[in-house]
């Protein structure tokens, strides 16, 4: 086990690796000129020339690259242009947020999703079946920005029981509620659809499976053949295809933070991209793709703990 | 001409009765007959068989016995009877005290019919737990009983194990060990071993044999091999598109049938005097009729060599053929002077010698991986052919019959030795081969349903395999080199317009040797070509390979795990183990002593319906890991000949028996001679040295 | 070795087990008839097909249907509520909204499947030649697969709109490409299953080239997880399109554009909430649509 979990750590970082390659190549060597695409067509080609040499792009591709991974890794992520602060310590900040939203979300929606989608594949093709399926699919299409404005407006603009901007909460349990709950639920909208979804499936196929067959036919009860020999392989899948959509909720958090303004890393990549604020784009940018290789990477660990078959393979 | 009498007025007591079962799926809104008026029943402590192709209703059968069918099944009537239970109207809860409890199931590919993430132990605990109301550690003391009942070694730290960790036959015996746990009144063996390794099959059946003597269960036992059933069971019933077409005592069904479907049965598998140079073998000719047609008369009539007006009009009822015999045939007193409709083969393939070997493989080796993990899938393999020669490959699975078989032909990149074929060496893989070279050289593979596009029809397969290797012609010549092709392996005009998913198994394989052979090939290999077929289909596929052997000189490798096929189209045979050739040599010397233990053990393993089974030799333990192989002679850790330190030091070396005959063995051939003849004679189990179970 | 008897459980004969897309190939374009059939008498297709082919229809036609210039400044009322007259009401510059409703279907149904088309053509291509070829090329192709992965869609698209600025090639172009690594999966593992199959070492002993055994004998066994692909990634592209135009990074004023409009309609939400209700509902039964269509397939081919 230990020499799989290291082969997907090695893997892990080969991509992280390609991962910064791709990100350099998107935010330093695509636009060009960078000092030209930070300060606008408007500005001086002398104004240029010094912020790209205040920047050090006019330096070899190479080089900079090396000074730019360097640099990340040892945690100096540079400056904002904008906020004049230093970049690590405003992402970190924004992160931790996020993750309370996030967190939020998923300690809701994912035993949620888990239970509607077992609920439909024991009762695959009869009505709350459908109903979950279809509800599913119905709320998958629907994007963050569209679930977003109708609950800011019948929450919080109708009914005002909860706020429209919402801040990062206290300790106050309720108050993570009224903070939380309506940033959250576009997010929780579209993750619903695609984790039941898995669990639906899952437990189809495990419900077809010879082992379940055999455990029926051993007498055993319901109860248990559910249990101990259904869920037990059927949501093996879906640790997987939560790993994933975890990752795709940063996605969500650019709209629903934004709509919100909640001060999350969602806002900050989309505020640094409008505003052009290079430093803070690439370095938010690659701390996203980390968390998200992190995540799969846990939720491999997870998948193998859990599966005698991975686990025990020489 | 008996009276006909219904089934109904046998003596319908027994363990178990089935009365009337007519059962049909229903397919949109068409109901579909799968099984008609099935009655039978089966006595305590009796073992009925249920034999027949695939597609008969056998496991409609075993999964109406269960009370499992599928959802859209239904019982349009009958009554299935567990002593005085009617399972047929049994409420759930009813089912759940019956299910594990008084009747168990034991099915096909245990690997997948134990759940994958839980262990063994607890898998088996679960019954006592629920039907004998155990505790937890009084249930695992049970269990581990029970695996020593099933002769599984270490009980204790099997219980842990998961289920993947086990090989085919242990997950088989934990089958058992579950199913026997609570002493069932029935047992419902559904192609049990079908899948496994004929050695570990044997093992397997004779577990069973031996349980029978512990356990009082009556047991339905369905196969579609007849040669297990004649073994294992008293009495037979042989299913055909869901009818019990005849029953009766398994000796006198086989050797004596009155039906003439089980005597179709009985002649198109290869018995053991048959060779291809002597007899053909007997095909049942058509096929069977398609899920839920509405059949008028009986419903083998469109097959039956002796069909009259009155078959295609009335359905023929139950007969009393003989005391406790039933055949639903109106003429089952001609049915035993029905001849042999396929005439013997005027021409033998002659040897024509001094020609040269047309194939010669020379230390051939395949390694995968690297360091500890490296598996030697071929170690040192040198075989030679010549034309127009059937060499026939055996060994069971893992033993590297098909690497070979790849390696020769160009699919897979060897990792040393030579292969010289006509005369030229050739390069490793397919695709740096001569043009001429290639297609003179083809290949025939085992499964019918992926050997072809699914998405080009036949007449587009062949088309492609006539341009590419009967070297240029126009697109006239094309045209007609496919329909001589169609011809020769008698596919008829229309089938060559349609894709595969329209053609059945034994129409697929003769798409797939007219495409070997169009480029008049001189050597064929053909990797168990005839395994997923049904045996009347097996037939006609073998029949039509000799005739093209006979008629176009082709050589054949021909590789199978079914030693009476290999016996029946063999001139010579090679037996491999753990990717070694052990044995080579002439099919008639490989067949008779002195001969390798391994071949020994193999032959011994193979079920038959013809002859009283003599003595088995059982082989312990598993394959070992190829990975790791054995010390010395690779056979030694299951060898019931086992010398002693001989043999875990020594490499064997190449013993000659006579001439073109030798297999690798401490033992010389003029003490393993007698050993193995006298082993023939004697009672069974005197040879057999009880050895612990080795795991991988 | 002994092969497993063709099954025999009626169970399995009869009705068919969930497959996972890449277990879809060997869909046998024999069977294209039969598909066709089954997708006609799948209710969630029909209805997923009916949706879309209406608003495909109106994206096409709209111009004779609408009452009003879309763009125009038609009436001096703004912010006015369904009437009579205007059937969705004015927006906040007094434009007819059921006219600019209709009308934003264009520019939704024009880049999403644009995108969608080059993620698929470029997935097709990579998946095949690094499914079929494996080894060292194989190995790198996918970690640089992995790497974008990494990035949420969105979040890349923000990142590469942001530089190179925003306008309708750019929102096709990385959306496109980010489509490719995600096809190129599907298509790849459809590939792998399709390569151990007899046929294809079959043709290779008859002497194909490695491009005819790609294109001529694989291709059309994958084309089942391809149609799916196909459904799934355009319902994607048009939330995504939509997103990155709400974000102000799609298409500009004064498109139409469903995202677009919602977006400037977010700030009237209070007083004149139909600005945003009518889009938004366009764009989800739109999603909804190719999602049943989807949906549909994957039984239809899955049986």
């Amino acid at each position: 086990m230990s020499r799989f979990l290291a082969k997907r750590l090695v893997l892990a970082f080969v991509t992280l690796f390609c991962v910064s390659i791709i990100l350099f190549l998107v935010a330093q060597v695509m636009p060009g000129d960078v000092g030209r695409a930070i300060l606008g067509p408007y500005a001086t080609e002398v104004q240029v020339r010094a912020l790209d040499h205040q920047l050090g792009v006019d330096r070899p591709l190479l080089e900079r690259y090396s000074t730019w991974l360097g640099g990340f890794m040892r945690g100096d992520w540079g400056n904002s242009f904008l906020l004049h602060r230093p970049v690590a310590a405003i992402a970190f900040d924004r992160l931790y947020n996020s993750l309370i939203l996030g967190g939020f979300a998923l300690l809701l929606i994912v035993p949620t999703s888990i239970g509607f989608g077992v609920l439909a594949a024991l009762n695959y093709g009869k009505w709350p079946d459908r109903v979950i399926s279809v509800a599913g699919l119905s709320l998958i299409a629907l994007p963050e920005f569209v679930t977003g404005i109708m609950v800011l407006v019948i929450f919080a603009v109708e009914l005002g029981w909860l706020p429209a901007s919402s801040h990062v909460p206290s300790v106050n349990p309720l108050d993570w509620f009224r903070q939380l709950l309506l940033p959250s639920i576009p997010l929780m909208f579209v993750l619903f659809g695609y984790i039941s979804r898995m669990a639906r499936t899952g437990t189809i196929e495990s419900l077809r499976s010879n082992y379940v067959r055999t455990a029926i036919l051993k007498g055993l009860p319901r109860r248990t053949v559910i249990w101990q020999h259904v869920l037990r392989n059927s949501l093996l899948p879906t640790i997987t295809v939560i790993s994933v959509q975890t990752g795709y909720l940063v996605g969500g958090l650019v709209v629903t933070e934004t709509l919100f303004n909640y001060p999350g890393i969602g806002k900050l990549v989309l505020d640094s991209a409008v505003q052009h604020d290079l430093p803070v784009l690439q370095a938010t940018v690659l701390l996203v793709a980390v968390l998200y290789m992190a995540l799969t990477l846990l939720a491999d660990v997870l998948y193998t703990l859990l599966n005698p078959r991975v686990r025990l393979a020489a | 001409m008996s009276t006909p009498q219904p089934l109904a007025s046998l003596p319908q007591s027994g363990a178990l009765a089935i009365e009337h079962l007519t059962i049909s799926y229903l397919r949109r809104d068409r109901a579909l007959p799968v099984l008609t008026d099935v009655s039978f029943h089966i006595e305590p402590g009796e073992a009925y068989g249920l034999v027949g192709e695939s597609g008969c209703g056998k496991t409609t059968v075993a999964m109406a016995v269960m009370c499992y069918l599928p959802a859209n099944a239904r019982i349009e009537a009958g009554r299935i009877r567990l002593q005085e239970v009617d399972l047929t109207t049994a409420g759930e809860a009813q089912l759940r005290s019956l299910r594990g409890n008084r009747m168990a199931m034991v099915y096909q590919d245990a690997g997948s019919a134990l759940n994958p993430s839980l262990t063994i132990g607890r898998q088996i605990a679960e019954v006592y737990r629920f039907h004998g109301g155990l505790d937890a550690a009084a249930a695992t003391d049970a269990a581990a009983a029970m695996l020593e009942t099933v002769q599984i070694a270490d009980p204790a730290r099997m219980l842990r194990r998961y289920p993947h960790e086990l090989s085919g036959g242990q997950q088989q015996r934990v089958m058992f060990a579950m199913a026997l746990a609570t002493n069932p009144d029935l047992l419902v063996l559904d192609e049990p071993t079908t899948g496994l390794d004929t050695t570990v099959e044997a093992e397997v059946l004779d577990l069973v044999a031996r349980l029978r003597s512990k356990f009082s269960a009556s047991i339905l036992f369905i196969s579609h091999n007849l040669g297990i059933v004649a073994r294992m069971c008293e009495r037979v019933g042989v299913l055909y598109a869901g009818r019990l077409i005849e029953e009766g005592p398994s000796r006198e069904i086989f050797s004596d049938p009155r039906h003439p479907y089980t005597l179709g049965l009985t002649r198109c598998v290869p018995n053991r005097i048959m060779r291809k140079d002597a007899n053909r073998l007997d095909p049942i000719p058509g096929s069977l009729p398609p899920l839920g047609l509405a059949v008028q008369g009986c419903v083998y009539a469109p097959r039956c060599p002796i069909a009259r007006a009155r078959c295609r009009e009335e359905d023929p009822p139950a007969f009393i053929s003989g005391p406790r015999r039933v055949s639903r045939c109106f003429y089952h007193d001609e049915v035993p002077s029905i001849p042999q409709s396929a005439e013997a083969l005027p021409s033998s393939p002659a040897n024509g010698a001094s020609e040269g070997d047309l194939l010669r493989v020379e230390r051939l080796s395949k390694r995968y991986g690297a360091g500890a993990n490296q598996v030697v899938a071929l170690d040192d393999v040198s075989i030679e052919l010549e034309a127009g020669e059937v060499l026939g490959l055996v060994g069971e699975s893992g033993s590297g019959k098909s690497t070979l078989a790849k390696c020769v032909v160009g699919l897979l990149d060897a990792s040393g030795g030579e292969i010289d074929f006509a005369g030229r060496k050739l390069a490793r893989l397919a695709d740096w081969r001569e043009p001429q070279l290639r297609r003179k050289l083809q290949m025939v593979f085992q499964n019918p349903d992926t050997t072809l596009n699914p998405s080009h029809t036949a007449r587009r397969i062949l088309t492609r395999a006539a341009r590419l290797l009967s070297a240029g012609g126009s697109a006239v010549d094309r045209e007609r080199r496919v329909t001589s092709l169609a011809a020769a392996v008698q596919l008829r005009p229309h089938h060559l317009d349609l894709k595969p998913s329209f053609l059945s198994g034994g129409l697929k394989q003769r798409v797939a040797i007219a495409r070997a052979f169009a480029g008049s090939p001189a050597l064929v290999l053909c990797d168990e070509p005839t395994s997923a077929l049904d045996v009347s289909v097996q037939a006609t596929i073998l029949n039509l390979l000799v005739d093209l052997q006979t008629k176009q000189r082709v050589a054949y490798l021909f590789i199978s795990h079914d030693l009476g096929v290999v016996r029946y189209l063999a001139d010579r045979i090679a037996v491999m183990y753990l990717g070694q050739i052990i044995e080579i040599g002439p099919a008639q010397e490989v067949f008779s002593p002195p001969h390798h233990p391994y071949t020994e053990a193999l032959l011994s393993a193979m079920p038959a319906i013809d002859e009283s089974q003599g003595p088995r030799i059982k082989l312990s333990g598993t394959m070992p890991n190829p990975a790791n192989p054995p010390s010395g002679c690779r056979f030694h850790t299951r060898c019931p000949r086992f010398l002693g330190d001989i043999c875990r030091e020594r490499n064997p070396p190449w013993q000659e028996d006579r001439e073109g005959h030798r297999y690798r063995c401490h033992i010389a051939p003029a003490d393993l001679g007698p050993a193995q003849r006298e082993a023939t004679s004697s009672p069974a189990g005197d040879n057999n040295r009880p050895r612990a179970e080795t795991s991988p | 070795m002994p092969a497993p008897l063709p099954a025999e459980r009626p169970g399995e004969i009869l009705d068919a087990g969930l497959k996972s897309a890449s277990e879809l190939s060997g869909l046998a374009s024999g069977r294209a008839r039969e598909v066709l059939r089954a997708l006609w008498r799948s209710k969630t297709f029909v209805i997923g097909a009916a949706i879309v082919l209406f608003w495909v229809l109106d994206a096409i036609f709209w111009p004779l249907f609408v009452p009003y210039d879309p763009e125009g400044l038609v009436s001096p009322a703004t912010l006015q509520p369904p009437s009579a007259e205007h059937l969705f009401g004015t927006d906040d510059l007094g434009r007819d909204i059921f006219s600019r409703t209709l009308a934003g279907a264009r520019p939704t149904l024009t880049v999403a499947p644009l995108a969608t088309a080059i993620g698929v053509a470029g997935g097709i291509l990579v998946g095949l030649f690094t499914g079929f070829y494996r080894g060292l090329a194989d190995d790198i192709a996918m970690r640089v697969v992995d790497a974008l992965l990494a990035f949420p869609l969105i979040i890349i698209a923000v990142l590469v709109i942001s530089i190179l600025g925003p306008s309708i090639t750019n929102v096709i172009l990385v959306i496109g490409i980010v489509f490719t690594p995600i096809v190129a999966r599907t298509v790849r593992s459809a590939v792998l299953v399709e390569r151990q199959r007899e046929y294809v070492a079959a043709a290779r002993l008859l002497g194909n080239s490695d491009l005819y055994i790609m294109f001529v004998e694989i291709l059309p066994n994958i084309t089942g997880p391809i149609a799916v692909e196909i459904t799934i990634r355009l319902g994607y592209a048009i939330f995504t399109s939509a997103t990155l135009s709400f974000l102000a990074l799609g298409i500009q004023q004064p498109s139409p554009d469903w995202g677009l409009t919602i977006s400037i309609g977010r700030v009237f939400l209070q007083t004149a909430p139909s600005e945003v209700l009518f889009p938004a509902a366009a764009l989800a039964t739109l999603i909804v649509g190719v999602n049943l269509i989807a949906d549909g397939l994957r039984q239809v081919l899955e049986e």
